[in-house]
């Protein structure tokens, strides 16, 4: 255990700030009494309040991040700009964090850096142990998107900790967010007029609470925990499971056709079209163990899996119908 | 709980008016009822108890019970806990994990978590209704894990090379991989349960194999029996051999170091020399093949 509270004079840095995470864990983090500064960066002005947080418009992928670290002596960086964007959201993802990761090396009052990962980086195959534990590597590692700059950010990370030994670096791999203020590639999928599914798969996922999210990030920040840890609600839903419970009609294709059902939603109907890993994630799935979280911050995830998309579906108008009918079914 | 108070009385009402076969009804839809709704629960290797007890099993429990008239012997062998039953593979399609997943399942109450190829979980449909039977992937991570959690793990060390052999060799066991499944047993601390299972080879009687299409299909081996594919979908349907299914004695692993690859392919020799021998015993016992 090393829930020792570090050293005082707070002041933290959040990236990403204006997406769903990052607003609620700078809300979070400025109610803390141990931080004395919460500075919010993004491209795009936040659409949420922030609050006490000072919100500076900034491109990670510019300099102007690290002279917002110097000048305000930042000590504790947490990362949260590293998030799916659907397509082509390459530069802001891996090139941002090398600008960022670069600057706290080069910064010597940064002492702290907690980065926002992916359990994507596992992959997804059919070769893949049921469940994906920190020291497991991918079965076949992740070619594309989202997932290879997770993976790659992951080893500028530590190559960092190499360069700066003194500084506490926490990894956390989240699986999918899912609650009713996320909007991610997942969720413009579940929110399809007919959610097309992979024809004979029935995928394993796993969710996790925005809420939980930012808990888990907020101890990590105000705690020592380093490490790389995995963070999922408990247990696991399959998506024709899910589909049901939010009464989402949905029709099994085959995989070919459904990938050239995306790019043809890309090329004509402006939607997102499917990356090949959330193909992959459709067709595989993934689960992740969250046990070592667990025992380092003696702590879980408030929602589980289940209640985290129960949350999303009750959220979203058109599913509320069906879902009522199914918790009026009876669950004790 | 409230909800519940109102619900029994409309129930017993219902139950009332027409007894046994509306009950049956009942017990349909209510089970339709949940499916459709998604409201029920799969553990994180994607097992669902309800879907496997009340779909697949009954369905392999009618060529279990009718086609293959299965005997099983030595069901007390199977223990309380954790433990790694190890069986002889054959019969070109791996109907037999299905048939001692019946036996076990329906004998000592106990679900049997298999351990599969990988080719299982690529192919489409069989990937999740392997995962659904509460089956994994074959690797020692997910052996290791079931294992901890108190669950009877089932395996085929002779995998592929088992089940795919020619009709002349049957009954002989393969080769039993590199002992991944001794090393897992003893990493586990969980002992083994030798089973033999005769009758499967007759199933479909491979008397050559195709290679050329079977590596344009990515498959490991592409069978001709005389059935098939001499009588199309026909040919699919298997031969009606009899079945025994036999469970021999636990073999404590106490002694061994997991980590001392003499003491890993001690084990894996010893386990299946024993499961040879129960195979020749249980093959005397049967006699005819398909009477």
């Amino acid at each position: 255990m090393s829930c020792i509270p570090a050293a005082a004079a707070r002041v933290v840095l959040v990236t990403g700030v204006s997406r769903f995470l990052g607003a609620r864990v700078a809300n979070t983090l400025q109610s803390d009494p141990g931080v004395e500064r919460v500075i919010g960066v993004d491209t795009v002005p936040p659409t949420a309040s922030l609050g006490r947080t000072e919100f500076v418009r900034v491109d990670v992928r510019t300099s102007g991040i690290a002279e917002t670290i110097s000048s305000a002596r930042v000590d504790t960086v947490v990362h949260l700009g590293l998030a799916p964007l659907g397509a082509g959201s390459k530069e802001p993802n891996a090139v941002g964090s090398m600008q960022l990761l670069a600057a706290c090396q080069r910064s010597p009052d940064t002492r702290k850096l907690v980065v926002r990962s992916s359990a994507a980086v596992y992959g997804s195959s059919p070769m893949d142990p049921a469940v994906f534990t920190e020291p497991d590597e991918p079965v076949e590692a992740p070619t594309s998107g989202y997932a290879r700059d997770a993976v790659e950010v992951e080893g500028h990370v530590r190559g960092l900790r190499r360069r700066r030994p003194d500084l506490v670096v926490s990894v956390l791999r989240f699986a999918n967010f899912l609650g009713p203020d996320v909007d991610s590639p997942f969720t413009r999928y579940l929110r399809m007029p007919v959610v097309p599914t992979v024809l004979g798969f029935d995928p394993r996922l796993q969710f996790v609470h925005p809420g939980d999210g930012a808990e888990a990030l907020r101890r990590m920040t105000v705690e020592d925990h380093p490490g790389c840890y995995n963070v999922a609600g408990d247990g696991v839903l399959l998506l024709s499971q899910a589909l049901r419970r939010a009464g989402r009609p949905y029709v099994p294709v085959p995989s070919p056709s459904l990938s050239t059902l995306g790019d043809l939603g890309r090329r004509f109907a402006g939607l997102s079209g499917f990356s090949p890993e959330l193909l992959r994630w459709l067709t595989y799935g993934r689960v992740i163990d969250t046990s070592a979280l667990v025992r380092e911050l003696g702590w879980r995830p408030e929602y589980s899996s289940e209640e985290a998309f129960a949350e999303f579906a009750a959220s979203d108008g058109g599913m509320l119908d069906r879902l009522g009918a199914v918790l009026g079914g009876g669950r004790p | 709980m409230s909800l519940d108070a109102e619900v029994i009385p409309l129930d017993t009402a219902r139950r009332q008016g027409t007894p046994e076969p509306d009950g049956l009804l009942d017990r349909g839809l209510a089970f339709l009822r949940r499916r459709l709704a998604g409201d029920y629960e799969v553990d994180e290797f994607g097992f669902d108890p309800e879907f496997n007890g009340t779909v697949l099993l009954p369905l392999a429990r009618a060529l279990y019970e009718h086609w293959f008239r299965v005997e099983v012997s030595g069901i007390e062998n199977i223990p309380s806990g954790g433990a790694l039953v190890v069986a002889n593979h054959s019969g070109t399609i791996p109907v037999d994990a299905l048939m001692l997943s019946v036996a076990v399942h329906d004998h000592a109450g106990r679900d049997l978590r298999l351990l599969g190829a990988d080719l299982v979980y690529q192919v489409p449909v069989l990937a999740h209704l392997a995962r659904k039977a509460g089956h994994t992937l074959a690797c020692p991570a997910d052996a290791s894990r079931l294992l901890a959690k108190d669950e009877l793990v089932g395996v085929f060390p002779e995998g592929f090379k088992g089940v795919g052999k020619p009709f002349a060799e049957r009954y002989k066991l393969q080769r039993f991989g590199r002992g991944g499944f001794a090393r897992t047993a003893l990493e586990s601390g969980v002992p083994i349960v030798p089973a033999a299972i005769v009758g499967a080879e007759e199933i479909y009687p491979k008397i050559a194999d195709l290679r050329s299409l079977a590596r344009l299909l990515g498959l490991p081996y592409f069978p001709i029996t005389p059935t098939f594919p001499l009588l199309g979908p026909l040919g699919l349907v298997p031969l009606p051999s009899k079945w025994l299914i036999r469970f021999g004695e636990p073999m404590p692993l106490d002694g061994h170091d997991a980590d001392d690859p003499a003491a890993v392919s001690n084990v894996t020799d010893h386990v299946r020399e024993t499961v040879q021998r129960m195979l020749n015993e249980t093959l005397e016992l049967r006699g005819p093949a398909f009477l």
